[in-house]
């Protein structure tokens, strides 16, 4: 038997995919790539290039209104992606490990925010809180504002659905024997979720927060329907600059939010991937 | 002195469907009891219900003398070996080892001693820091084992341990288990639907069938003297030749011969008659044969050699049955086709319902 060692000359069929991936590739990283080096660019004016420069990276730090923004933005994810987190998990805990009435509807209700369009939900939740304010100026004389309260709100109520369909993909996996055998051998229910459920999940739960966390950060539709005056989070200021003309300041920022956001997905992903090996034969096995 | 674990009138029902039905059963203090059945039977949510995994639908349980039906499982004095293993992952061998002992605040230094005798015990404390998916099956099933004992439970629960192991280590694992047993004195209940397994381990045998206990006695009870059709034909190689009780001690075969045979049951009623392979003699036609045994005259149709025996199939007006010869020197062969004679001690049979 003779040994390959060149490689198999490729058919046209093979070439024209490939030429298309580099094309479609071409396509999705160009935008980027012209954010990116426009950033750096020391002029005035958006579309015409002078020379590099940090110029516009200083002004970001410097500027105000961003830094408020940004400001907003980091308070709105740390409290919604914690509060969703916990829900979310209990949620999936729910799901996942007790039979309830109505766990049916519950489980088909809960991924509703993933499906319905974000400006629906966006109306919804405006109307909700201004009929909910009206209500309770009513009742007892008490009307909140919209502002970081209802942004907050509002992304935890999409991001428990996120948070729970991504624990429960790992709930899925784990052996419910393990917390039989912890509880055989004296384990109080708290106990056995501490000590073996948890651990053991907890790659899910980093996973899912981090989704939470980037899908805050990033959100631009529902926020600006319940974002109140002088409360906006960045992405919703950069939109309202744009509207305005795309100045070279918003290219920094962008930059900056697109590095944000690459970080915490490639992170998440590292979760969820680095846990898999983890999880043990016997688990996969049985059932 | 009180049963080990004692159930009376348990049933359990998933829905409309019952799994248990109506279990009364005792078992004694340090033996090694099994439940022996097919699959679907029960054994699994019987063994549940003691640990505490289930709640029976009805019925009382009590483990030496104290109500348990409705405790849950950390509040039981048992443990249980996983048929899965369900060792805790994230632990090592020896973390997995303690981790009862530390639920129950065992003092650190008394738990690192324990731990250590536990792991003596299995072979495996050169190990102890290994992580539970660095080991073999035998080896995940020793510290399941060492896991539970660790905590020297009055009762030690195990559903089919070694049913994940191959045939080798399985045989091994076998007698290791029945050795450590004997040592440790503690109550095992084992789940098994090996029969070879449980007759082989066993100091009784209960036999489940369709949620409902059949029968419990020793292994030589439940394989000699079994008290119906499903137990007999259950366990080992049976012949099961249907018959009308003629008497108390005689019955009449399908095909018309009377034969002696200790019934118990009125007359006129169907029965079978239940005949290991093993407890019938082949004569032929003309041989000498004494006069207290029973005889059904037949033509052979098939023999298997098996080395140390034969296998025979005797075509009768009763049925066919099957007979085992042990391969002795001297023993005369039948060939197919020949006229024979399968005879057997009256003793040697049992009725059991039709
Ligand atoms: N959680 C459950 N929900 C519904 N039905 C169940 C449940 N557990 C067991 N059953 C039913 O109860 C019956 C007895 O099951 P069990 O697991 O006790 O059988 P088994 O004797 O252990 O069988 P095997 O040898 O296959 O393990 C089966 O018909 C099974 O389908
Ligand atoms: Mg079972």
């Amino acid at each position: 038997m003779s040994v390959v060692t060149g490689l198999r000359p490729k058919s046209p069929a093979e070439r024209l995919l490939a030429t298309n991936s580099w094309l479609v590739f071409a396509f999705f990283y160009a935008p980027i790539v012209v954010l990116v080096v426009f950033s750096f660019n020391a002029n005035e004016n958006v579309g015409i290039w002078t020379e590099p420069s940090l110029r516009w990276y200083r002004e970001v730090f410097r500027d105000e209104a961003v830094m408020g923004a940004l400001r907003n933005s980091l308070i709105v994810a740390a409290i919604s992606t914690t509060v969703a987190t916990i829900l979310g998990t209990m949620a999936a805990l729910a799901l996942e490990r007790f039979r309830f009435r109505g766990q049916r509807v519950y489980d088909g209700l809960l991924y509703l925010p993933i499906i319905i369009p974000e400006v629906t939900m966006a109306v919804m939740l405006l109307l909700f809180f201004a009929q909910g304010f009206q209500w309770l100026d009513g009742a007892i004389g008490w009307s909140p504002t919209f502002g970081i309260g209802t942004i907050s709100l509002s992304h935890i109520a999409f991001n428990i659905s996120f948070v729970t369909v991504v624990v429960r993909a790992r709930l899925g996996q784990l052996d419910p024997r393990l917390e039989e055998a912890a509880a055989d051998l004296y384990a109080t229910r708290w106990q056995a979720f501490r000590g073996i459920t948890l651990p053991l999940i907890l790659p899910g739960v980093a996973g899912g927060a981090l989704l939470a966390l980037t899908l805050s950060l990033d959100d631009v539709v529902i926020t600006n329907f319940v974002a109140g005056p002088g409360s906006t989070t960045l992405p919703v200021y950069v939109f309202g600059l744009v509207r305005r003309g795309v100045t070279p300041l918003i290219n920094a920022v962008s930059v900056i939010m697109l590095a944000a956001s690459m970080v915490l997905v490639a992170v998440s992903f590292g979760f969820q991937r680095g846990s898999r090996g983890r999880v043990p034969e016997s688990m996969a096995e049985d059932g | 002195m009180a049963a080990a674990v004692a159930l009376q009138g348990v049933s359990k029902a998933f829905g409309d469907v019952y799994a248990v039905r109506e279990l009364d059963l005792a078992i004694r203090d340090g033996e090694f009891f099994s439940l022996l059945g097919p699959s679907g039977c029960g054994k699994t949510t019987t063994l549940r219900m003691i640990a505490g995994f289930e709640f029976p639908t009805e019925g009382s349980l009590q483990i030496h003398g104290v109500e348990m039906a409705l405790q849950p499982p950390n509040e039981r004095p048992v443990n249980t070996v996983f048929q899965s293993y369900a060792l805790f992952p994230h632990m090592t061998v020896e973390e997995n080892v303690g981790f009862g002992l530390r639920m129950k605040k065992v003092g650190g230094t008394e738990i690192a001693e324990r731990v250590k005798r536990a792991l003596d015990m299995v072979r495996l404390s050169h190990r102890a820091t290994a992580a539970p998916k660095q080991l073999s099956g035998g080896q995940q099933q020793r510290v399941a084992l060492a896991r539970a004992l660790v905590n020297e439970p009055e009762v030690l629960l195990l559903d089919e341990p070694l049913g994940a192991l191959d045939l080798k280590l399985r045989q091994a694992m076998q007698t290791e288990l029945k050795d450590l047993q004997a040592r440790v004195g503690i109550t095992f209940v084992y789940v098994t639907h090996d029969q070879g397994e449980a007759l082989t381990m066993s100091d009784r045998i209960g036999v489940m069938h369709e949620g409902r206990l059949l029968q419990v006695g020793t292994p030589q009870e439940i394989y000699e003297r079994p008290t119906s059709r499903f137990v007999a034909g259950f366990i080992g190689e049976i012949n099961l030749l249907p018959a009308t009780v003629i008497d108390h001690d005689s019955v009449r075969l399908a095909g018309g011969r009377l034969v002696a045979a200790a019934t118990g049951v009125a007359p006129g009623s169907e029965v079978t008659v239940a005949l290991r392979p093993e407890r019938l003699e082949l004569y032929g036609v003309n041989e000498v044969i004494p006069t207290n045994l029973n005889t059904v005259r037949g033509r052979v149709t098939r023999r298997v050699y098996f080395g140390d025996v034969f296998f025979y199939d005797i075509d009768t007006t009763d049925g066919v049955i099957e007979v085992k010869e042990e391969n002795r020197p001297g023993v005369d062969l039948h060939e197919i086709g020949e006229e024979a004679v399968v005879a057997w001690d009256p003793a040697a049979s049992t009725v059991v319902e039709r």
